[in-house]
């Protein structure tokens, strides 16, 4: 059941040239969901979300901010695993 | 009193505890099918009140059905019966019975007509979901499963007080809509959030939650919270402060999510996120949002137990559950990854699945409303979601380094009962018609517009690339974050210590000086009574017949001068 891994073929998903590929495949897939945009009626609600690319930057700039924001509380929240268990 | 037909949240319960005559597959069999007939049976019941009588003067009607009840009630049976089928062989039986009795306590409220009925079932939910931790049998579970209980009982003290209030101000025990304006509609509104691991008090999830068995788990996610998001949307549709605390809900649960390295903590900290979006569009309180937050719920149940049984499988196959141990597992459990993913997708509400269509509701009620502020956040929410449930529970667990570990997928039970719910979760998204025809008011939404549909895309896929840049910033530690719960369970313990040792060096100090003074008296008394003491001498009688014959030969001289 836990042979080590290197003593069998590794998965198509692992092997350094795949991963290449897809990052690539991936980047392009990014670009080609961000571009719909222009080809989109824009009808806002609020008015920015109908500019151009507004979902893509908004969806990217907020996780961002969300991870940096979940590492500075981390800072002071995090404790080790067994903090509670003396 | 009137009763025209049997509430099927205790035919579940009783159908529970007549379980524990019947053995081996006769047992299986009817354990199997006991939700089932329970589904069958509320589908057969008419709208309005059905069961009625007084008790000391109150009306009681616990059952009472309407569209959303009857919502409520559908998908807590069929949580129950696919739980019961992925945890029926590897489960202790005990937690089957205490899952039955709490998903009844669930169905029960949500027929509840009055109060009365309502608190009843939550205090039979509380106790039997009690139940479901301990049968965990160990002791990390025995010990949470009191930290759970004891914020549970507080929180039906106070729906009890409340509800107390409420009858007493003249309102009388029916269950409608409230507003919360006076003490007693305030302290059930608390009542109710509390099981909605609404702040302050939100860490009792995260904390109980994983430790119960991997089946526990998944019954857990289901009952507790969805009853609370039921409750507020039959109590207080509109609560304005309920945008508030379901905003809030909903980065706690991203925040927190993302600093955990335990898989299941991490998804019990998303089920606090998703009721965020729930009790938010409670707040909003248009039919849109109504309809939205009730069809959310019933999608969530769905895909959260679906993530759960991965994850589940995961621990019951290699009794690991920390992201730090796990990773690289696609390779040997191919379809509790499938489902996973399927899960992950549901949750971060990709097109095609579940949460898409019941998700998008509550945002398009934030524009319907004009509220700029809570639309900007739910959408940055919406990409949380993918970021710290969608992504990182499926790639920290199945993908991410080698661990080295090659479990199998789970029993065949398990597999069919992800499965099952893996499939629910593409028809939902598939057919969303089925689902909106269910909710309480009539829909007219269209989720898959072109427009909808690509910017939901770009929005996640953005996420997602977002991720993978601040994937640095994430490495998993072995760590856990400090949470409201510190205060119970540390900050009170160091100030009861202070204070017991301060009580044990008073208490000294008090037996000292009354030894001191106890020994004080003694000498003292010894000093005036004691064999040399003044008061000891002999009694002066003597001496007094001495001066008194000298008195009187004084005397008798006198008398011859």
């Amino acid at each position: 059941m836990t042979d080590a891994p290197e003593t069998r073929d590794k998965h198509w998903l692992v092997r350094p040239a795949n991963i290449r590929k897809l990052t690539y495949v991936s980047a392009a897939v990014l670009a080609f969901v961000a571009l719909l945009d222009v080809a989109l009626e824009p009808h806002p609600a609020f008015g920015i979300d109908g500019t151009l690319f507004f979902y893509s930057w908004f969806g990217f700039v907020t996780c961002v901010a969300m991870v940096v924001l979940a590492k500075l509380l981390g800072i002071f929240l995090k404790r080790r695993d067994s903090y509670y268990d003396d | 009193m009137t009763i025209e037909a049997f509430p099927p949240g205790l035919l579940l319960i009783l159908g529970a505890v007549l379980l524990l005559l019947l053995r081996g597959r006769a047992r299986e069999a009817v354990t199997l099918v006991l939700p089932v007939a329970v589904l069958a049976h509320l589908w057969t019941l008419p709208d309005g009140v059905l069961l009625q009588f007084s008790f000391l003067g109150m009306a009681v009607e616990p059952l009472e059905v309407d569209a959303l009840s009857r919502l409520f009630a559908t998908i807590f049976a069929i949580m129950a019966a696919a739980g019961a089928l992925y945890a029926i062989r590897q489960s202790r039986f005990l937690e089957i019975i205490a899952a039955y009795i709490y998903a009844g306590g669930a169905i029960g409220v949500a027929f509840a007509g009055d109060l009365i009925t309502v608190f009843v079932f939550w205090e039979v939910m509380a106790l039997a979901s009690t139940m479901v931790l301990w049968a965990a049998g160990n002791e990390n579970a025995w010990k949470a499963s009191f930290r759970y209980l004891m914020i549970h009982l507080l929180g039906g003290v106070v729906l009890m007080a409340g509800i107390v209030a409420h009858v007493q101000a003249g309102n009388g025990t029916d269950f409608v809509a409230m507003k919360p304006e006076d003490v007693g509609t305030w302290l059930i509104l608390i009542g109710f959030l509390l099981n909605a691991a609404a702040p302050p008090l939100s860490a009792w999830l995260a904390d109980a939650y994983p430790e119960a068995s991997p089946g526990g788990m998944v019954f857990l996610s289901a009952f507790t919270t969805k009853t609370a998001v039921y409750v507020l949307l039959r109590g207080f549709p509109g609560a304005e402060i309920l945008v508030f605390v379901g905003l809030y809900m909903v980065f706690y649960g991203i925040i927190y999510a993302l600093l955990e390295n335990d898989m299941r903590r991490i998804l019990a900290y998303s089920i606090v996120n998703q009721v965020g979006f729930m009790v938010t569009g409670v707040g909003i309180g248009t039919e849109m949002a109504l309809n939205g937050a009730a069809a959310h719920a019933f999608a969530h149940i769905i895909y959260k137990a679906l993530l759960l049984m991965s994850a589940g499988s995961v621990l019951h196959m290699t009794g690991k559950r920390k992201c730090t141990d796990l990773g690289g597992l696609f390779q040997s459990m191919p379809l509790t990854t499938i489902c996973g993913i399927i899960g992950a997708l549901a949750i971060s509400s990709f097109p095609l699945t579940s949460g898409f269509i019941s998700k998008s509701m509550i945002g398009q009620a934030a524009v319907d409303s004009n509220m700029a502020v809570v639309w900007f956040l739910l959408t940055a929410a919406s990409a949380g979601v993918f970021l710290h449930a969608g992504i990182k529970f499926p790639w920290f667990v199945f993908f991410q380094k080698d661990s080295g570990l090659r479990p199998k997928d789970p029993p065949l039970n398990m597999r069919w009962a992800m499965i099952l719910f893996a499939f629910l979760c593409i028809a939902i998204g598939v057919f969303p018609g089925t689902l909106y025809a269910l909710l309480p008011y009539p829909v007219d939404y269209v989720p898959y517009t072109a427009p909808h549909v690509i910017n939901i895309l770009q929005l996640l896929l953005f996420s997602g690339a977002a991720f993978f840049v601040c994937l640095p910033m994430m490495k998993r530690t072995l760590t856990i974050s400090l949470d409201f719960d510190w205060f119970y369970r540390k900050f009170f313990g160091i100030l009861g210590k202070e204070f017991s040792y301060l009580g044990v060096d008073a208490y000294a100090a008090a037996w000292t000086a009354l030894e001191r003074r106890l020994e004080r008296f003694i000498t003292r008394i010894f000093k005036h009574h004691g064999p040399a003491g003044v008061m000891a001498r002999t009694w002066p009688t003597g001496s007094t017949a001495l001066w008194m014959a000298i008195l009187l030969l004084v005397y008798l001289l006198l008398t011859y001068v």
